[in-house]
């Protein structure tokens, strides 16, 4: 196996740098999609109203038992069916998006029931809105918990995106098979790709480390 | 007679087939202190709940200075309370919990000074200062910037009571306020509810199986059963001379225990 740096720092480096930024984008934005649909779907979930709690609840059901190639491929070819034309970086930010909310959902339910009934009822009998029993009482108790659950699927977010080179999304392993399409050299390539994932994966489980110890200090107690 | 403060009538609540309260009728007078005592699962923290609107009522009416609580009065008819018609009337009331729940993420000041200025409308200014006066009368002053995680529970306890006086409350519930707590902390409670029934003016719903510490400072018994009222009466006649067979059984039985 011969190893050529010049070819690595000339040719593949400045070529895969740019897919690295879409990456962290296409990570980003997609988590931040699935953090907000997951919050809706939770309290639909939640929701008395029970159509409602059932279609979440098959939702999120559904989405587990889906692998996310389909989950792209799916929004790729038919969203312009429907005549929704969407540039594939966005289709695979939607895609992702969906696809991470069903967990966010659980992990956020998670957090709510280890929140002890007695915080609600005493928000109940301290006449507390029901804003302010949320913002106030039960959301900065239930964040802690969901911390570590919602940072591993972060991580998980940015080793799902090589995915969406499938749908030509020109992250980092969609420009390393191109570069070794046209040169015929893989070694350079694929092992960029992946040390730049280790770096990726290992800086964002630091922030997640960060994150973790800033609400820990932040409120010094157990239960 | 004084005035009728809280009145319970033919209050009836379910869990399904159980019937936990059964036609309940039960009036207390503006600065009473009513002390409900009876074995587990007769249904005496429920009539607190109920009161407090923590559960929904099957059958009945409670009225607080005779104004429905549980209903509203619409057109001449009673219909179900809206949660405005309930938030209104809970500002009347104030409940310590038997496991405190004061909020864990929040200091002893913060968990005193947040409900008034939240459910109130008070300034921070007002709220801190009459939360340092309670905090002080209830012996806690010193430890304001602690987390509940750090206190013994029956410092907890005392904050809890602090932090229901912070609302401003004409009517004070404790649900078995010193079950949770060691029994070397529980007069350290005890002593901070008997000083508020005999110095203030607050009319006082308990539920205790502190028989002594009940006797001490209840104007009235009330021995619950199978959810209803078997005996009440003032505690020299309900504890010290029981004429219910029911009442008698179960005072042997709390003697013995201890």
């Amino acid at each position: 196996m011969d190893w050529r740096w010049d070819f690595t720092f000339e040719t593949v480096l400045p070529r895969i740098l740019p897919g690295l930024w879409v990456t962290v984008e296409v990570t980003f934005l997609s988590f931040a999609l699935s953090l907000v649909l997951g919050l809706f779907l939770m309290i639909a979930r939640r929701s008395t109203i029970r159509p409602l709690s059932v279609a979440a609840g098959e939702f999120i059901e559904f989405m587990r038992g889906m692998p996310l190639v389909v989950v792209i491929f799916f929004l790729f070819f038919l969203l312009p069916e429907i005549g929704i034309f969407l540039a594939p970086f966005w289709t695979g930010v939607l895609a992702m998006g969906i696809y991470n909310a069903a967990p966010v959902a659980e992990i956020l339910r998670g957090g709510l029931q280890a929140v002890p009934k007695g915080q609600w009822e005493a928000a109940h009998v301290l006449n507390y809105s029901t804003y302010r029993t949320w913002r106030q009482v039960i959301l900065p108790q239930a964040v802690k918990p969901v911390v570590p659950g919602l940072g591993n699927l972060l991580i998980l977010a940015f080793k799902e995106t090589p995915l969406l080179s499938f749908v030509a999304v020109p992250e980092m392993l969609d420009a390393a098979r191109r570069i070794a399409s046209e040169t015929y050299r893989f070694t350079e390539p694929l092992t960029v790709v992946g040390i730049l994932f280790l770096i990726l994966s290992l800086f964002s489980a630091v922030l997640i480390r960060l994150v973790e110890r800033h609400l820990l200090t932040e409120t010094r107690h157990g239960k | 007679m004084a005035n009728e403060k809280i009145r319970f009538e033919g209050v009836t609540k379910r869990f399904g087939a159980l019937t936990v309260l059964d036609k309940l009728d039960l009036s207390i007078n503006d600065g009473e202190v009513v002390t409900i005592i009876g074995p587990s699962g007769s249904g005496k923290t429920t009539v607190l709940r109920c009161l407090m609107t923590l559960e929904s009522i099957e059958d009945g009416l409670i009225r607080i200075d005779g104004e429905p609580l549980n209903k509203m009065e619409s057109e001449g008819r009673l219909v179900p309370a809206s949660n405005a018609h309930l938030r209104r009337m809970r500002l009347k009331l104030g409940m310590v919990f038997q496991s405190f729940n004061l909020f864990p993420h929040l200091t002893v000041l913060q968990n005193c000074v947040e409900p008034p200025i939240f459910a109130l409308g008070v300034t921070r200014d007002e709220a801190r200062s009459r939360a340092q006066e309670l905090l002080d009368m209830v012996g806690m002053g010193d430890k304001q910037a602690h987390y509940p995680a750090q206190l013994s529970g029956g410092q907890q306890q005392r904050v809890a009571i602090a932090r229901t006086l912070a609302m401003q409350p004409e009517i004070l519930v404790f649900d078995e306020p010193t079950s949770a707590l060691d029994p070397e902390t529980i007069e350290e409670v005890t002593s901070v509810i008997r000083s508020l029934a005999v110095k203030h003016s607050y009319t006082m719903l308990m539920v205790t199986h502190q028989i002594a510490f009940a006797h001490d400072i209840s104007d009235r018994i009330c021995f619950f059963d199978k959810g209803r009222i078997v005996e009440q009466g003032p505690p020299a006649a309900v504890i010290d001379a029981p004429t219910e067979a029911r009442t008698q059984q179960f005072l042997r039985k709390v003697a013995q225990a201890r």
